[in-house]
């Protein structure tokens, strides 16, 4: 019986890193697939750069359609947070083929069903339909990677149907509020430390211009990979890829620059006041990803030590904090080890009623200590392990989940086969790996706090948290 | 929370129209074997022989609407099933399920109470999760300090709920329009209602709610037919035959047009603007989902969202849907905008509704609805999960076995002319509620 909404650890992968962009893999001959994995990915490369990925699965006769930008969140710098995400709201209102939501239309009409989602690392744009469509899709994407048309009128109401969609997920939400001001506060200079969604005085000063400079500097075939799933045949989606896509002039993409974060040198700590109803506690400890570690093998202890807190109802946070201490309503521990750059594993939960949230972060720091000391028993890393081993199976059953994992490993600049290695490296973790890197990176000088201090209802106050909560003028 | 809940039941519906029209794949609609065990329990089978991995689904009619007198039985009862069985306390529970990499899920709706077990296929891994299972369905044990315990957490939920403007919104919306109909309250239950329930609510639903002749089980996975027979006499070995669960009573229609501001310290205010809308079953229920898909419920292709979003950049989502239930659910519309701007909001709405109830779509609407519901049938049911779900919806509200077939059929048969009809008959503009959550000035 989890009440409590966890929060979303998504959210971090991205764009490449300079390193790993060059040394592409396959630089194959036309017309001949690079690769087929063991796993049955079938890889090819236009000779203009972009990669194309093809996941065949022929148990239903549907197929998804994912195209991967490597631009998101993180490549962002002050003054234009959230550009990203206002340019894949923008890439739905018309190219120089078609009018505003026309590709929504020809997409709805043909039973599909589209959308996009903006990521710290990635902006991807996809389709679910009938897979004797999918032509349709690759011919549009195609079209609207390189002829997007941005016109003032549109992105006047556009950036406001972004306001709302900030004042929704955001600042009318007290948990995501302070998870935004968390971030902000956990990061010095990495880039990470900026909503997606952007600041809303951002968005309020934004500009067609802004959009129009984003558009031209990263939208292009060589920064953007093309992920189909389903009832497809690899060759042909090959044919239709290298007809639409391949005839997109490439440009010349500029890596972002590293921003990589300070070293903490310290304890960060931070409270948020708003109306709300409950308290909430947010902790999280600077670790290494995949993209930036010394050693691999640290990543996946790291996977497995979050398994081993809260890898099911049966983990150490769920038994001990709200179970027998009774301290915790709701507790959780995650970790992305797919980001980009550097980034936190989290803590996050709510006290029970006559407990408190120091106490919350004091049972949390136990259980940090007592896996600090003591290794973790051979039945608890079975459990991981086995629940790894059965979810890569159970994954099988959603095409468009299979499509993500291979588009955002791309993407982030670790390389689809990361999803094939990745069963074989968490078999491989030792008991005592989990402590080594529970040792080594659960410090207090790498530690974040945030907590949210629940504020009553109060009339008087009430124009305050208003410009707290990012209310711009009307 | 409870809006999802309800969002998730109209997926489900929609999924179930789309079959019929579909001239490119033939297959794409699964072949369900169905049986009653000896005790009354009605199952429903499709062997999916792709993956190594079963999905197993058992539905009881003990949601929220048996709650009676104290609104949080349903789901208590539901939620404590895991926590102490057969003398095994929750972490060994849950510790036998994980060491086989089961993943376990429950839960209640307001008509359904559920169960779920997904498995890999090797019985040693799926013998011992449904052991497991099994223990939990016939011999939980209801452990006072877990009762405390989930009692505290929910108590906390109710809590919280307090501040989401969406969750205000959602309880007082069902209030108002059900009345003392047992639709009309919170399945999470209130915070007087939970200081009243102790064990022996908990104990008495699940003996009168938890047996065979009330529930349903939907298996999918790689099994043959005598497998899955004997899986489930297994497993509900043990589960008395008892009663299917009383009529729900039927739900009246509001008499008259109601608005309900409450004020909230938010930046945006949230609408919630509806009716009594359908049954599972209603004569009308495809004529009325065609109608809604081309007013709200298509996304970006609807009405709502073309004048709302992105004629006039006044909202991120805008939305409307039936959710038919066991008795009549609600026809439901909302949306958040900021707070200056929802009087200008809702009269957009309240025009748009006003006008497609006297006119109904246009031709060119009704087709592009049409091709888009036929057309992305096979969508809907594109996984194990998925068709489990569905699964669990035929047999609970008895829809024809051959549901998912005609579906798509079903669609195709209406008109212009009766949707326009439908909607003169069954939408009534000038009685809606209207509930705002927001600060409003005025």
């Amino acid at each position: 019986m989890k009440f409590v909404k966890k929060i979303s650890m998504l959210a971090a992968f991205a764009g490449a890193s300079v390193l790993l962009m060059s040394c592409q893999i396959q630089n194959s001959k036309p017309d001949i697939p690079a690769t087929v994995s063991d796993s049955g990915v079938h890889t090819f490369m236009l000779d203009n750069g972009m990669k194309i990925l093809v996941q065949p699965d022929h148990r239903s006769p549907v197929a998804v359609s994912q195209v991967w930008y490597k631009v998101g969140g993180s490549y962002e710098y002050a003054g234009i947070t959230g550009v990203s995400h206002a340019l894949e709201h923008m890439m739905f209102k018309g190219t120089k083929n078609l009018k505003p939501g026309e590709f929504s239309e020809i997409i709805a009409a043909n039973g599909g069903s589209e959308n996009a989602f903006t990521g710290k690392d990635y902006t991807a744009y996809f389709q679910r339909i009938s897979s004797d469509r999918l032509e349709l899709c690759l011919k549009h994407e195609a079209d609207r990677m390189r002829n997007l048309q941005l016109d003032e009128a549109e992105f006047k109401k556009e950036i406001e149907v972004i306001k709302e969609e900030r004042r929704t997920r955001t600042d009318d939400n007290p948990t995501s509020l302070t998870y935004e001001r968390f971030n902000a506060a956990a990061f010095i200079n990495s880039s990470y430390q900026q909503p997606i969604i952007g600041w809303m005085n951002d968005l309020d000063n934004m500009q067609l211009k802004d959009l129009s400079q984003w558009y031209a500097t990263w939208y292009a075939p060589n920064n953007a990979t093309l992920v189909v799933a389903g009832d497809v045949d690899p060759q042909q989606v090959y044919t239709w890829a290298k007809k639409y896509f391949g005839v997109l002039k490439p440009s010349v993409i500029e890596a972002p620059k590293p921003r990589e974060e300070v070293e903490q040198m310290g304890e960060r700590r931070i409270s948020l006041k708003a109306p709300a109803k409950v308290p909430y506690l947010l902790m999280g400890y600077k670790v290494p990803v995949l993209n930036n570690a010394d050693d691999a093998s640290e990543i996946y202890a790291l996977e497995v030590l979050a398994g081993v807190l809260d890898g099911g109802n049966s983990s150490r946070l769920s038994q001990q904090l709200i179970r027998k201490s009774e301290i915790a309503t709701s507790v959780s521990a995650g970790y992305d080890p797919y980001a980009r750059q550097q980034t936190l594993f989290l803590f996050d939960g709510a006290p029970r009623d006559g407990h408190t949230v120091k106490e919350l972060e004091q049972a949390i720091k136990k259980q940090i200590v007592n896996i600090q000391n003591n290794l973790p028993s051979k039945d608890e890393l079975d459990r991981v392990k086995a629940q790894v081993m059965a979810s890569s199976v159970y994954e099988k059953d959603s095409v468009f989940y299979q499509a993500m994992q291979l588009g955002t490993l791309e993407t982030v600049g670790l390389g689809w086969q990361k999803k094939d290695e990745y069963l074989k490296k968490i078999q491989q973790v030792t008991a005592r790996q989990v402590q080594a890197v529970a040792k080594k990176y659960l410090q207090d000088d790498r530690l974040t706090v945030a907590v949210l201090e629940p504020q009553a209802n109060d009339e008087n106050k009430r124009s305050e948290y208003k410009s707290a909560g990012g209310r711009h003028a009307q | 929370m409870l809006n999802n809940v309800f969002k998730t039941i109209v997926k489900t519906m929609s999924l179930v129209v789309l079959l019929a029209m579909l001239v490119t794949s033939v297959s794409a609609s699964p072949e369900i074997q169905h049986w009653k065990t000896s005790k009354g329990a009605k199952v429903y089978f499709v062997p999916s022989n792709d993956i190594p991995m079963v999905d197993l689904r058992i539905v009881f009619d003990a949601g929220s609407a048996r709650d009676e007198k104290i609104p949080g039985t349903a789901l208590m009862t539901n939620g404590l099933l895991a926590e102490g069985a057969a003398g095994k306390g929750a972490q060994v529970l849950a510790e036998k399920f994980e060491a086989v990499g089961a993943q376990f899920g429950n839960g209640a709706l307001k008509d359904m109470a559920w169960l779920s077990l997904r498995s890999l296929r090797d019985d040693q891994y799926l013998q011992p999760a449904l052991k497991n299972l099994q223990n939990i369905l016939i011999k939980p044990d209801f452990p006072k300090i877990a009762f405390q315990r989930e009692l505290e957490r929910l108590k906390f939920s109710v809590k919280a709920k307090k501040q989401s403007p969406d969750a205000i919104a959602s309880d007082r919306f069902f209030a108002e329009m059900y009345g003392d109909h047992p639709y009309a309250s919170p399945g999470t239950g209130t915070e007087e209602s939970l200081q009243k329930l102790n064990l022996q609510h908990l104990k008495s639903f699940y003996k009168k709610y938890y047996v065979a002749s009330n529930a349903v089980v939907s298996i999918v996975g790689q099994l043959t037919k005598a497998e899955a027979e004997n899986l489930v006499n297994d497993l509900l070995a043990g589960l008395p035959a008892g009663n299917p669960a009383a009529e729900l009573p039927e739900v009246m229609a509001l008499q008259q047009a109601k608005t309900i501001y409450i004020d909230f310290p938010s930046a945006q205010s949230t609408v919630m603007m509806g009716q009594v809308g359908i049954a599972r079953g209603d004569e009308d229920y495809f004529t009325l989902y065609l109608a809604n898909h081309a007013f709200g419920g298509s996304g970006f292709g609807s009405r709502l969202m073309h004048e709302v979003r992105e004629k006039r950049g006044l909202a991120y989502s805008t939305y409307s849907y039936f959710s038919p239930m066991r008795q009549a659910g609600p026809f439901q519309i909302g949306l958040q905008t900021r707070n200056d701007q929802v009087d200008e909001a809702m009269k957009i709405i309240r025009a748009e509704l006003d006008k497609y109830v006297a006119e109904g779509p246009g031709e060119d609407e009704l087709q592009d609805s049409l091709k888009n519901i036929t057309g992305g049938f096979p969508l809907r049911i594109d996984s194990n999960k998925k068709i489990t779900e569905y699964l669990s919806v035929i047999g609970f509200y008895d829809l024809p076995l051959d549901y998912l077939n005609t579906f798509v059929a079903n669609i195709n048969k209406q008109t212009r002319v009766k949707v326009n009809d439908a909607l003169k008959r069954r939408i009534e503009p000038k009685k809606m509620l209207t509930v705002i959550v927001g600060t409003n000035k005025s």
